[in-house]
């Protein structure tokens, strides 16, 4: 029987794990240990910013047992959107981390580093030729949008990590990638059948989350073969239920069945879902078909502004009664007082914890708890500007008179001293977008470095 | 006599999710195949349903799709807001169901 064995050690690079799982898995002695690194999922900053998810120390942490481990065994190590957002910048700290690492423990590897940076002159090409459309609810890409981009990156599928498999590396650091192809470029590589690859690499990019109890800080092992896969928990303390796995196959994607990725559509309407001993799952049945056009997902993040906020609680019951006309008070008074700005030139938002701060006006119950949380955000086109309005809405809540009022000395429980806090820019993807490839691994470049 | 459930109580998993920083995808998962039948054949969960409850138009729900393997009904619609944009509340979208909670399901004795 054919098999290969995948070690996915946690669900997000830096998330951290528990040792044990991880050396049983290597026990196991797996083909390779993927991880990926990425995520759109905390927004567009880390793309925008150059920023990571996760520490330099957690990262560290979690890199070493899998570098050393990955060496010691001679197993190849596949880390997938490396430094959170992919980019240049998000793959060179990651490697910086690598290097700190392997010249510690005295390692040597042979690494491929793949960028995922997409030329600007080659998306205003591609858009001149009508071979780039939005990815879901966005506009169509524009000239202006695609400079206006920080930086843009294209997702990557499995061919420029085999690419860099097949010229013999036994660390590939990816930047932006589609989340399983680190997990199944090794198999498809070897000939197993892409669509139970990418489909087993769709559960473990998450670790542990298929299994009961559900987490992204453990580790999980794949075994795939002709016509099925297993999947199987490491730690004792959980299983993986044919429920388990299967929910977890339709985990953040918008369809549960189709599931598209760079040139191919998965379908796992006929999959079947069994128990398989005594905490693992077989899977069966998961189908893939080529697209007609190969196409390359586009994530680019532009800065729109920039924000202060103020936290505060309000405790009084008539208060909490008034909250609406105060803000609503709050806000035209604002207005008023900075009547020479246009009111295009700063947004007030009001966001009332214990009222609707989570649900806004799809809120189903009206009625507010003993306390709110205020958090005031006043976003401007300069962070001067942000802080001077969010500190006159401040000074303005906070005396502000509605009726009925007894507690007349302030309105607010401030947190902290100083009360408001400058957060720097807000970002905003702003390519969302398939950019049409004639080869896939196009966008990408491969540099092969010797680490050690 | 007619009863009736809260689709909380009978559903194992009730989730909201980005699906990408444009979608938010909400995931209703049964343990048991008769709870699950009993939601599916009620034809409660539907893009009326939805519309109505996520204030959003017909053209903007991209999906609400059964899948038996997995006893899950998925719905799938535009964010309100994209994830971590001006005037966006939950940038992960991890706490938009609550208005599911409350859907009522008709059993049949």
């Amino acid at each position: 029987m054919k098999e290969i064995k995948i070690l996915s050690p946690c669900g997000l690079l830096g998330y951290g794990y528990p040792e044990t799982s991880f050396r049983r898995g290597l026990e196991q002695c797996p083909d390779v240990i993927a991880v990926d690194a990425g995520s759109t999922d905390s927004g567009p900053y880390k793309l925008g910013a150059g920023m990571a998810i996760v520490s330099r120390q957690a990262t560290r942490k979690d890199l070493l047992p899998i570098l050393a481990g990955g060496h010691q065994r001679n197993i190849p190590v596949i880390i997938g959107s490396a430094g959170g957002a992919g980019a240049r910048t998000h793959v060179d700290w990651s490697m910086e981390v690598i290097e700190e690492i392997v010249r510690e423990e005295r390692l040597s590897l042979e690494a491929a580093v793949i960028y995922a940076d997409v030329d600007r002159g080659y998306l205003h090409q591609k858009l001149d030729e009508n071979r780039i459309e939005p990815l879901g609810p966005v506009p169509e890409l524009t000239h202006a949008a695609i400079d206006a981009a920080l930086r843009i990156v294209g997702q990557m599928g499995c061919e420029p990590i085999i690419g860099a498999l097949d010229q013999g590396a036994q660390l590939v650091v990816a930047g932006r990638a589609y989340d399983p192809a680190p997990f199944a470029a090794l198999p498809i590589h070897r000939g197993f059948d892409p669509a139970l690859a990418l489909h087993l690499g769709k559960i473990l990019e998450c670790g542990a989350l298929c299994a009961t109890p559900g987490t992204t800080k453990d580790a999980i092992l794949g075994y795939l073969r002709d016509d099925h896969f297993i999947v199987e928990a490491l730690d004792d303390g959980r299983k993986c239920h044919p429920t388990s796995v299967a929910a977890h196959t339709l985990y953040e994607k918008d369809h549960p069945y189709l599931l598209q990725g760079p040139g191919f559509e998965l379908d796992l309407s006929e999959c079947a879902f069994e128990a398989h001993g005594e905490n693992g799952v077989r899977v069966s049945g998961s189908r893939a078909s080529a697209t007609e056009r190969y196409a390359v997902k586009l994530e680019g993040a532009s800065q729109v502004a920039f924000r202060t906020i103020f936290i505060a609680g309000v405790r009084d019951p008539i208060l909490i009664e008034n909250i609406d006309e105060i803000t609503r008070g709050v806000t035209d008074q604002i207005r008023e007082d900075y009547r020479e700005l246009p009111d295009s030139g700063y947004q007030i938002l009001f966001h009332l914890y214990g009222k609707n701060a989570v649900m806004g006006r799809l809120e189903p119950l009206g009625e507010p708890g003993h306390e709110i949380g205020v958090v005031l955000e006043v976003v401007a086109s300069t962070q001067e500007l942000a802080s001077a309005i969010c500190a006159r809405a401040r000074s303005t809540m906070l005396h502000y008179p509605y009726p009925g009022r007894k507690s007349t000395a302030g309105n607010l429980a401030f947190l902290y001293s100083p009360s408001d806090i400058p957060c720097g820019p807000v970002y905003k993807f702003n390519v969302y977008h398939l950019v049409e490839v004639g080869d896939p691994c196009e966008l990408f470049r491969t540099e092969y470095r010797k680490v050690r | 006599m007619a009863r009736a459930a809260r689709l909380y109580d009978l559903a194992t998993v009730l989730r909201s999710k980005n699906a990408g920083p444009f979608e938010l995808t909400l995931d209703v998962i049964f343990d048991d195949e008769e709870s699950y039948q009993i939601v599916k054949r009620s034809g409660v969960i539907n893009r009326e349903l939805v519309c109505r409850l996520y204030r959003v138009r017909p053209e903007e729900v991209y999906h609400v799709v059964c899948f038996d393997a997995a006893r899950a009904i998925k719905i799938t619609i535009k964010r309100p807001v994209d994830s971590g944009g001006i005037g966006d509340t939950d940038v992960y979208g991890a706490q938009q169901h609550a208005p599911l909670i409350d859907v009522m399901i008709p059993i049949e004795d």
